[in-house]
């Protein structure tokens, strides 16, 4: 289980097979939302990761590991060999380096919002865009308009002026597109990238951010097809590890 | 702690302001050191001399004040606390550990800047720092750029004197340094109205080197797989150790050691035996900062040594003892604090030798670099450190962080998941 600032994540495993998988809002009731997804979903063990993790542990009793080790593990699950992952969740992001199948390294976003999900969601809404329909928008603009803000509250503001100036929605789109492209850029600066690089989380999702992320990087990126449930596969896959976080 | 009320009335202190203050950090501890499990009996003492750092120990301070001696307040390590205690005066280091004052100092001071420094001065500014008011003398240095100009600002208020700690260790820098131990010397002698006589200084230097050995005793303790005692209760002893009076500390510390060294021989810790051994290095957590250590040790962890000003560049090396030699004795003062491998040094060679070689007698699995906020000396050191360590297959992670709550669930991830690399 994945329980997320914004999203849970629920899969169940069986040795290597994925049998199931669940997403739902965390809303104001993470674990009781958290307990109505796995009504039906019977398990021996449960392992926790995400925001939610130390919350889960006390009320189901479970082993918890960060995300960073669960998008590690989800990712090599399904990409061997890879070298490093993307994830953009709803209010974090985070570059993760991997050798030999183990976390090497990793950058998380600081103490804002910026260059995440949430981010993304409050430009659609003041653009007029529906969320899942923003990257394809934006991958579809001529050109861009640079926008100077990182955080998501003044960005916010700069949008509505550029709107009020009369600048190209889908331009200031892919301008918006692009502040998160720079910021993922800087953290895979830090921690170095392999050849091979998976996207992951629900912003893999976001056509505009895999293909600027591509044309940046000059590399294909790898991207499963469920990108949100990675952390939730990856928790699972501790079941198989030796020894048991907690 | 009503008794005190009109102890801190007296003071000058805004006294329900205060209250919050020690509320505050009251609560910060309870749900730091005082929610461990199977701590030492004898930690009783250490948590009553911070519990009462503003109390019963200003109250004992007000009672020296009576027969004389008069009291110096301190802000770094490299202030030798033998020549202070040799003309009769009580140094006591005023580092300001709470998260509570920092606003205060806000109002004037920039936001971006160290938090301990914020800490120290939001005390001082709001009136509640009991020690303002019953201090004669305070005492700075020019380590970092932050301390070095708030001295500008504080020295318009108090009684204050600067030492100039040099930048680099060459030889032209000791002589400064030795100049400026007799500079002090003389300062001291002027507050104090006396004196410093050479058995009195031995006498000293003799106190503070059974300090240091009581000190290095614990923690040759905590080599010991697994340790005794937890980081943060090793913590809240150096803690104490700033404030205490020392004969007293030592005698209190060395009975500690003796309850320490019997949990060794029955095999008994507060941890498993399979806990992961993390060495913390970079800035000090002074009392009312547990943050960090708390953080790693519910992280699962075990906090093997401290190299910082709140750990071993605190007790490390002694004074050499000259007796019937004054000079000879100021020389060797000069001497050991001068070998403190503090980030404000360039290029500070000898601390990357020291981290290496403390991180593999302690065997740590792993290294923590512990950065305040906006230090910059040590955030840039930071990289060799990280380096070096790498050089000697030791992991490390970098911890930015201040002293508020703000960023607590980050730091947790990111410890946690340092310490998932590690098994």
């Amino acid at each position: 289980m994945d329980i997320g600032s914004r999203t849970i994540k629920c899969v169940l495993l069986n040795g290597h097979s994925m049998i199931d998988y669940r997403i739902a809002d965390t809303g104001t009731d993470p674990i009781g939302n958290a307990r109505r997804m796995m009504n039906g979903l019977n398990h021996d063990t449960l392992f926790a990761t995400g925001y939610g993790r130390h919350l889960a542990r006390e009320f189901f009793n479970c082993s918890i590991l960060t995300e960073i080790k669960a998008f590690a593990q989800g990712s090599v699950f399904y990409y061997p060999g890879c070298q490093t992952v993307i994830d953009i969740g709803g209010q974090d992001c985070k570059v993760i380096r991997i050798a030999n199948d183990r976390v090497e390294d990793f950058e998380m976003n600081d103490r804002c919002a910026a260059g995440t999900g949430k981010f993304l969601e409050v430009m659609a809404h003041t653009l007029g865009y529906p969320i899942d329909k923003f990257g394809v928008e934006a991958l579809a603009a001529t050109d861009t308009v640079t926008i100077n803000s990182m955080c998501t509250v003044f960005a916010e503001s700069e949008v509505i002026s550029l709107i009020a100036r009369g600048e190209n929605p889908p331009s200031i789109a892919r301008g918006l597109h692009q502040s998160i492209v720079n910021r993922i850029m800087a953290m895979l600066g830090k921690t170095g990238y392999g050849d091979m690089i998976v996207f992951a989380g629900g912003a893999a999702k976001n056509s505009c951010l895999v293909d600027m992320l591509e044309k940046k990087l000059s590399k294909k990126l790898y991207i499963p097809e469920e990108p949100q449930i990675i952390g939730a596969l990856g928790a699972a896959l501790s079941s198989n590890n030796k020894k048991e976080e907690g | 702690m009503n008794n005190h009320e009109k102890m801190w009335q007296d003071l000058g202190l805004d006294v329900s302001l205060h209250n919050e203050v020690l509320a505050s950090i009251d609560r910060a501890f309870k749900n730091t050191v005082g929610a461990q499990q199977k701590r030492s009996e004898g930690m009783g003492y250490f948590d009553h001399v911070l519990h009462e750092s503003h109390g019963d120990r200003i109250a004992e301070l007000l009672a020296d004040k009576e027969k004389g001696k008069k009291i110096v307040g301190t802000f770094c390590i490299y202030v030798p606390e033998e020549i202070v205690m040799a003309a009769d005066l009580i140094p006591i280091a005023l580092c300001g550990g709470t998260q509570f004052s920092v606003p205060y100092a806000e109002k004037t001071f920039p936001r971006a800047i160290c938090p301990l420094v914020k800490s120290t001065l939001g005390l001082a500014f709001s009136k509640t720092c009991p020690y303002a008011p019953i201090k004669s003398l305070a005492v700075g240095e020019t380590t970092c750029d932050a301390k070095k100009k708030t001295w500008d600002i504080l020295a318009q208020r108090v009684n204050f004197h600067v030492m100039e700690v040099p930048q680099k260790k060459g030889e032209t820098d000791v002589n400064l340094w030795h100049f400026e131990i007799r500079e002090f010397l003389k300062k001291i002698e002027e507050t104090a109205g006396k004196k410093v006589t050479t058995e009195k200084l031995l006498e000293t230097v003799r106190i503070m080197n059974d300090k240091r050995r009581a000190l290095q005793r614990l923690n040759e303790l905590r080599k010991h797989d697994p340790p005794p005692i937890s980081g943060l209760d090793a913590l809240v002893v150096m803690q104490a150790a700033l404030n205490d009076e020392p004969v007293r500390f030592t005698r209190r510390l060395n009975e500690l050691n003796d309850e320490l060294e019997s949990r060794v021989k029955n095999d008994f810790s507060p941890f498993s035996k399979s806990v992961k051994r993390i060495m913390i290095s970079g800035c000090p957590s002074v009392m009312g900062n547990w943050k960090t250590h708390a953080l790693i040790e519910n992280s699962g962890a075990a906090i093997v040594i401290d190299e910082t000003c709140t750990g071993q560049r605190y007790f490390n090396n002694l004074v050499e003892e000259r007796p019937n030699d004054l000079v000879g004795q100021l020389s060797a003062i000069a001497d050991r604090y001068f070998k403190i491998n503090c980030s404000c040094f360039t290029p500070n060679s000898d601390r990357m030798d020291a981290v290496v070689k403390t991180a593999q007698d302690y065997r740590a699995n792993g290294t923590i670099q512990y950065i305040l906020q906006y230090c910059h000396t040590y955030n840039v050191e930071a990289i060799r450190i990280e380096g070096a360590l790498k050089k000697a297959n030791i992991p490390s992670l970098k911890v930015e962080t201040d002293y508020s709550e703000e960023d607590t669930g980050q730091l947790r991830t990111r410890i946690e998941a340092f310490l998932e690399k590690l098994g």
